[in-house]
């Protein structure tokens, strides 16, 4: 074994631990040429603890879930490496023997709560076979314990719930399911796999606070697996930092925030967007996560690290520190800080306060609803249900909400993707919702869209150069083939890419690299505003900040407005000048985006916002729970849609919408609480 | 000239399926992405074996498509004249194979006749025995000694040949280069080439003696008019080829431009679409292609003067079942064409073309169509071994191709009686389903890689 | 349901109105009764007067569309397209060009078809549900390679070839069970065991490949992960989870063709003599009866619109996402 590798030899240490991994290698693909997704992993997990382990997609860290479970896809096998449970090691067991380990002393929940349970079989019944299979206690008491389950995860009306089958749940429901699910094997370890990932800021807090919660009640430790840093914070008691394949920290939570070890922590702190980064650009960790089908003679991080030195490129990095807490890496702690004396380059806020360029007033987006013999119109989805909106020339507006609150519908209704059902679309004056045919198209390059997935935004058939120039040709400008070809090298260059990006294919870039061509996409007709739909939400952290960084900089230099739909608060607190908040089809508060986001006056923005997850575990907030989910935009609630779910709610709120009070030159509300003879009667 | 060149129906349409192959093949060439599929074909062993057996097929089918009326007449003779019928280049090839017709039945490699005849002896006297072949084994004595070595030597000679021309061809496609052959055989290229080389081999050895030993016996026996059945498996190739490749081609324009814009407009055109190929999808396929295929029967019956030859009528009857098959088959092609272009529509990069003010029609050309591309090819290799199939059905049950056209359905239905017969005869049978089952069986091997590399939902 | 059932039924008529005027258009405007009746008469030297007899003796002897000669409802009623068209929608088939009546022929007919084409669709169904559970529990190992290997071959076989050899084989040869004939009763089992086996192994090369496919889709799904992260034996996964996700398609596979059942094979009915409407079929087109052909493709279409409509119900039972309204 590597002298420099943490010392496992110890036997003390293992049975202290629950799980310990002792050099873990798993390798995918062929066997010439194996893609080392895990590539010498050691770590412990004490009993009762949780260890969270951190780390951008692709590094490896759900297929060393998957390698405890014994789960990995066809091609994927363990080269090297034990796991030892309790002492015990699993690779030893045999197939039936790991059976009764799998699902019972370890659990395990998935990120995708939608597709992880059989839509075919009611949910209790999914969690019954957990039961029989392990908890020999209650074999004969299957039913009541399944309810006993769904009780302690904090399903509601359990007895009728165990009845019903996935798709009557919703996604934070499923979740909870797959939570008793794992439960029923009364497990040591669960692992969660990016639990809340798929799941609204709101149900992520509700997810996460049962998730302790068991933890406290049943003693077993948690194995999170996790991108975010706010999680991190959140929940770990220790964390471990991922990258390409290796662990090259192990920390406890409070030292990792207070001193990252790593060159790479360090940096990935620097590049999470803040309220306080406004005026500077963020951090990023230049160039891309090396391949992983080659064995590495040096550093993996070598190449994006700003510190790199020559042993850097020749030697495999040492693990300094004890096991339980060390970090691998050629340089000292005290060299380690030397990071980020350079400042990167720093486009501040642009100052946005034109004209309004956009104005949308009661913009309404209905999508009907057919029933019946003649397939008549039963109702509507009343996606967008009377929006306003301003977005002043030169600055950024935030939409924030919850998936399925209508912001992507209003995004693409001000861009006539869907025409809207009622309302003014008024863009620089002209009513966009009135306009077609000939007059629309030559308007269209006016506004432009980035999207949220890099993948799927550019057609897998084209080359960059025609995917850029697609605009140009549609709108008859940019001249010639060759005028447009330098336009399109010109625009490359502008986003940060090569001009030789022009002839090669979409899936030949990162999703980085993917998201600036978009940007030199939406540009080329030279827009005035563009709508960002979740620009940055498919994006690792890292390479967010390149994304926002370029967009900041663009609006500097080109005074764009930006409409930036997401539900990312903190990128919104670093890149918007304004933000509307908007629940069910409405906009519930609206304002100057500091205000907002330091004092919220609608409950829902409060509760929204003490949900988001921060990224410093010595900041302990007061989480607002809400309540069930978000109603369905067919049959939304009377009075005010927030109602049913608002710890504040007044007779009043269940019987009319309540009127938009202004406070302030912007700031608006829709709450009966700011209503002023409202607010007194609560008072009394 | 020595002949008139014929272009029949059906062989324009072969002349423009090459065109299209041939364009498709240059435009994919100089597209990376469109050419990886076909390299993971390229990469398969399996796929290298079947599309050995293929092109041998395609070879001979080709052969088999150029037509031509020959010269009649002496040569002398001033005015040049043509005879109306009409011949092709496989036909000149097989020379011997198609004129050396024996009276009826007789077994593979048999000199005699396979039932008994009364025949006058040279004094005068009759007996009932059964008769000598007027072709098969005539260049051996009349009790046929040393069959089996003739028979041997034959088809050794025969192999030697053809394995001859196989290295040749393989030093041409080497450029002369030692090194490359060596590399090509011991399958140290980066594809297996070597599978290809040795199939061929194996193919064109088998090949070679059977097509020697054609020339002195009938290797497969005759039926019941005497012809070779040999050379009518071989004739039948063209029919099955057809029936599989210009029926997919004939129904494939309306299956993309209605499927694609059934999806990508919805509304009012996407329910009329629907209806459409509902209302032909509810008619049970055997009976449409009946009912149109005795429409058809009688309107060339009743208008027998409309037509020059025989051939062109049967080759007319061979394209209209192509396009009563087509009318059958696009409706699933179209179906699917459908539900991708619905998923398509919403895509990211449609919206955004959207955006730009990108009119319908070239979003349908540059977004949609070349993104459902791999689903129409997919379509297209797996229809052909079930229309190869579908042929010898329908023409059993006389709603197939024309009886005078050979094909392995015919040839099932007239031998499919004789199995009654004490002994059976049973070589046209089996001839007509080996040369079927290999064509179908390379078909569906090749569509099997075909699908794996071009379908991106298989690939994990 | 009901309102949906309804508006199902409503969808219908249009389209069976579009298949019978497709067919007319097929059957009268293509070739006229005159051509057809030159046709049955045998040759071009057929007298007018032959020709306008065989039209009255069954009932072509109509102007197409509109009968001038008559007076208010006859104008339409006593018209080819009414009587030989329209009627259809009654199951009015009239008499087949010999003189047979339809309805009584189908009525009589649908029962030998059902009984060879039930059994062989149940027995196929469990056969290849089996062999491709066992490809799809070996999968990526060698039994699983030759399986698909064994099933790409046998579906390249004619189907023609499975029932020539298979009557060769077992009627004559070794003479188990008549070649063809049928009777009703306790012994009609003697003459359906021979069609249902041929039928069923026909059919197990690409039934067995289909459904191994659609267990494997199953298989990577996510539920199924979350299936063995319970612990589950890699059977109860495949029985439980699997079996039963992918039977949604199967079975909606199955419901659809079970009304066409009725109408039987084509091919194995007329090889094996079976009296079903299958050969009914067959021995229409090789007498040319058009009425029966006409009659059998407005049936196969009623048959094939109930096929979709029994789909879409049995849905509603098989899978609990869906739900009609």
């Amino acid at each position: 074994m590597n002298p420099s590798e943490p010392a496992m030899n110890d036997r003390s240490a293992d049975t202290a631990s629950l799980l310990t991994l002792d050099g873990l290698a798993t390798h995918l693909g062929s066997a010439t040429q194996p893609v080392r997704a895990v590539d010498g992993v050691s770590l412990q997990i004490r009993r009762g603890e949780t260890f969270v382990l951190l780390g951008e997609s692709g590094c490896g860290k759900s297929m060393i879930a998957l390698s405890i479970m014994r789960l990995l896809p066809h091609s994927g096998r363990i080269v090297a490496g034990d796991i030892l449970l309790d002492g015990q090691s699993l690779r030893a067991l045999s197939e039936a023997e790991m059976r009764s380990e799998r699902g019972g002393r370890v659990g395990m929940i998935f990120q995708e709560p939608m597709t992880s349970l059989n839509p075919v079989m009611t949910v209790g019944e999914q969690v019954a076979e957990a039961v029989r299979l392990h908890d020999q206690r209650n074999r004969h008491r299957v039913d009541e314990r399944v309810v006993e389950l769904f009780r302690s995860v904090g399903i509601p009306d359990p007895q009728r719930r165990v009845h019903e089958y996935p798709h009557q749940l919703s996604g934070g429901m499923k979740q909870r399911v797959m939570i008793a699910m794992a439960l029923g094997g009364r497990p040591d370890l669960l692992i969660a796999d990016e639990p809340t990932t798929a799941l609204d800021v709101t149900i992520q807090a509700q997810v996460l606070d049962l998730l302790k919660q068991l933890q406290r009640e049943t003693g077993m430790a948690i194995l999170l697996i996790t991108h975010d840093l706010g999680v991190v914070a959140e929940m770990a008691d220790r964390v471990g930092v991922m990258y390409a394949g290796q662990l090259l920290e192990i920390n406890d939570v409070a030292g990792f925030f207070a001193r990252p070890a790593h060159p790479y922590s360090r940096k990935l702190f620097r590049s999470v967007p803040k309220a306080e980064k406004r005026d500077q650009g963020l951090d990023v960790i230049p160039g891309m996560v090396p391949a992983l089908n080659q064995p590495f003679d040096h550093c993996r991080f070598a190449d994006r690290c700003e510190l790199v030195e020559q042993r850097c490129r020749t030697q495999l990095p040492p693990w300094r520190g004890a096991a339980e807490s060390g970090y691998r890496c050629h340089l000292d702690p005290d060299e380690v800080k030397d990071l980020g004396s350079r400042v990167p380059a720093a486009p501040r806020t642009a100052q946005g306060a034109g004209e309004a360029l956009l104005d949308v007033r009661q913009l309404k987006v209905h999508f009907p609803v057919h029933k019946g013999v003649l397939r008549r119109v039963a109702g509507f989805v009343k996606a967008v249900d009377g929006v306003d909106l301003s977005i002043p020339s030169g600055s950024t507006v935030a939409l924030v909400g919850e998936s399925g609150c209508g912001k992507t519908t209003v995004g693409k209704a001000i861009l006539q993707l869907h025409r809207p059902t009622a309302g003014q679309v008024l863009f620089d004056g002209t009513d966009l919702a009135h306009v077609a045919g000939a007059e629309l198209r030559r308007l269209r390059r006016e506004f432009q869209i980035i999207f949220q997935d890099p993948a799927s935004s550019m057609n897998p058939r084209m080359l960059v150069e025609d995917i850029i120039a697609e605009g140009l040709v549609a709108q008859r400008i940019g001249g010639n083939r060759a005028q447009r070809r330098s336009l399109v090298e010109r625009l490359l260059e502008q986003v940060g890419m090569p001009a030789g990006a022009a002839d090669r294919y979409p899936h030949e870039f990162s999703g980085g690299q993917r998201q600036r061509i978009a940007v030199a996409r939406a540009l080329a007709v030279q827009p005035r505003l563009i709508v960002c739909d979740e620009p940055t939400s498919a994006l690792d952290v890292s390479v967010q900040a390149q994304v926002l960084n370029l967009l900041k900089e663009l609006q500097l230099e080109l005074g764009l407005s930006y409409l930036f739909i997401t539900h990312n608060i903190s990128v919104v607190a670093y890149l918007a000048h304004e933000v509307a908040v908007m629940y069910l089809g409405r906009i519930v508060e609206y304002g100057e985006v500091g205000q907002v986001l330091r004092e919220p006056l609608h409950p829902y923005t409060r509760a929204l916002l003490s949900a988001v997850p921060v990224p410093d575990p010595g900041h302990r907030r007061a989480v607002i729970k809400l309540e069930g989910d978000m109603p369905s935009p067919v049959d939304p609630p009377s009075g005010c849609h927030f109602h049913p779910r608002c710890p504040d709610a007044m007779a009043v709120c269940r019987e009319r919408y309540p009127q938009v009070s202004e406070i302030g030159p912007v700031r608006r509300v829709a709450c009966w609480l700011t209503v002023p003879g409202q607010q007194r009667q609560t008072g009394s | 000239m020595p002949f008139q060149p014929v272009i029949l129906w059906t062989d324009a349409l072969v002349y423009l399926l090459l065109v299209l192959a041939a364009g498709m093949l240059w435009y994919t060439r100089g597209h990376e992405h469109l050419m990886q599929p076909w390299r993971r074909v390229a990469g398969s062993r399996t796929a290298q074996a079947a599309l050995v057996v293929l092109s041998s097929y395609l070879v001979i089918g080709l052969l088999d498509t150029l037509h031509f009326h020959p010269r009649t007449g002496d040569r002398e003779a001033a005015d040049v004249v043509y005879s109306t019928e009409v011949s092709s280049l496989f036909d000149v090839i097989a020379g011997p194979l198609r004129t050396q017709r024996e009276k009826t039945y007789s077994a593979p490699f048999a000199i005699h006749l396979f039932s008994k005849e009364t025949i006058e002896k040279a004094d005068g006297t009759t007996v009932r025995d059964y008769p000598r072949l007027a072709y098969g084994g005539a260049h051996l004595d009349a009790h046929g000694t040393g069959r089996l070595a003739d028979i041997l030597g034959k088809a050794l000679a025969g192999a030697v040949k053809w394995a001859l021309a196989w290295s040749l061809l393989l030093v041409l496609l080497c450029r002369f280069s030692r090194a490359r052959i060596l590399r090509l055989l011991g399958g140290r290229m980066r594809n297996p080439w070597h599978v290809a080389a040795w199939s061929a081999l194996l193919l064109m050895g088998v090949f070679g003696a059977l097509w020697e030993m054609a020339g002195y016996y009938h290797v497969l026996g005759t039926d019941k008019v005497g012809e070779d059945v040999f050379f009518q498996s071989l004739k039948s190739i063209r029919t099955g080829l057809i029936i599989g490749t210009l029926t997919t081609l004939v129904m494939l324009p309306a299956a993309i431009l209605l499927g694609i814009m059934a999806g990508y407009f919805r509304g009012w055109v996407d329910d009329l679409i629907q209806y459409l190929y509902t209302t032909l999808n509810s008619i049970p396929g055997v009976l449409l292609i009946a009912a149109a295929v005795l429409m058809m029967q009688i309107y060339m019956s009743n208008h027998a003067d409309d037509f020059n030859s025989l051939t062109e009528r049967a080759d007319l009857r061979l394209l209209f079942l192509c396009l009563i098959l087509g009318v059958t088959s696009w409706t699933s092609l179209c179906r699917l064409l459908r539900g991708e272009a619905l998923k398509l529509r919403d895509l990211e990069y449609v919206q955004a073309a959207r955006a730009f003010g990108v009119g319908h029609f070239r979003i349908l050309l540059r977004h949609v169509l070349p993104n459902v591309m791999h689903i129409v090819l997919i379509a297209v290799v797996l229809d052909f071994s079930g229309l190869v199939l579908a042929e010898a059905v329908l023409s059993y049950i006389s709603i197939g191709v024309d009886p005078a056209t050979n094909s392995w359905g015919n040839m099932i239905n007239g031998a499919r009686l004789e199995l009654a017969r004490e002994p059976v005869v049973w070589w046209s049978l089996l001839a007509a389903f080996g040369f079927m089952f290999t064509l179908v069986l390379a078909a569906n091997l090749v569509s099997d890689v075909v699908r794996d590399a071009l379908d991106p939902r298989l690939r994990q | 349901m009901t309102a949906y059932i309804i508006r199902r039924l409503l969808y219908a008529l249009p389209i069976l109105i579009g298949v019978n005027a497709f067919t007319f258009v097929l059957f009268f405007v293509v070739n006229s009764p005159d051509d057809m009746a030159r046709m049955h008469l045998g040759g071009k030297r057929v007298t007018d007067q032959a020709i306008q007899g065989w039209k009255e003796e069954h009932g072509y002897a109509k102007p197409l569309l509109i009968n001038r000669e008559r007076q208010g409802s006859d104008m339409f009623t006593e018209t080819i397209l009414f009587e030989k068209s329209l009627r259809l929608f009654l199951f009015d088939f009239g008499q087949s060009d010999s003189g047979r009546d339809i309805s009584h022929d189908i009525s009589q007919r649908m029962w030998p078809s059902l009984a060879i084409a039930l059994p062989t669709l149940l027995v196929g169904l469990a056969v290849n549900i089996t062999f491709a559970l066992l490809l799809a529990f070996f999968r990526a190992t060698y039994l699983d390679l030759w399986g698909v290997v064994i099933c790409v071959a046998m579906m390249s076989i004619s189907s023609l070839f499975y029932i020539i050899g298979g009557q060769f084989l077992v009627g004559k040869l070794l003479n188990l069970v008549p070649i063809s004939g049928y009777d009703t009763g306790v012994h009609a089992w003697k003459f359906m065991i021979l069609p249902v086996i041929v039928a069923v192994i026909g059919g197990i090369g690409s039934g067995t490949r289909w459904y191994r496919t659609l267990f494997l889709e199953e298989i990577h799904r996510d539920y199924v992960r979350s299936a063995r992260a319970k612990g589950l034996s890699e059977q109860r996964v495949l029985f439980r989870h699997v079996l039963r996700n992918a039977m949604i398609p199967i079975l909606t596979g199955v419901v659809v063709v079970l009304p066409l059942l009725f109408i039987g094979s084509l091919l194995t009915e007329s090889f094996f003599g079976i009296p079903g409407l299958g050969s009914y079929t067959i021995d229409a087109i090789n007498n040319q009866d058009f009425a029966i052909v006409r009659a059998m493709v407005f049936l196969g279409a009623v048959l094939y619109i109930l096929g979709l409509l029994l789909t879409d119900i049995s849905y509603t039972m098989v899978d609990p996402r869906v739900r009609l309204d």
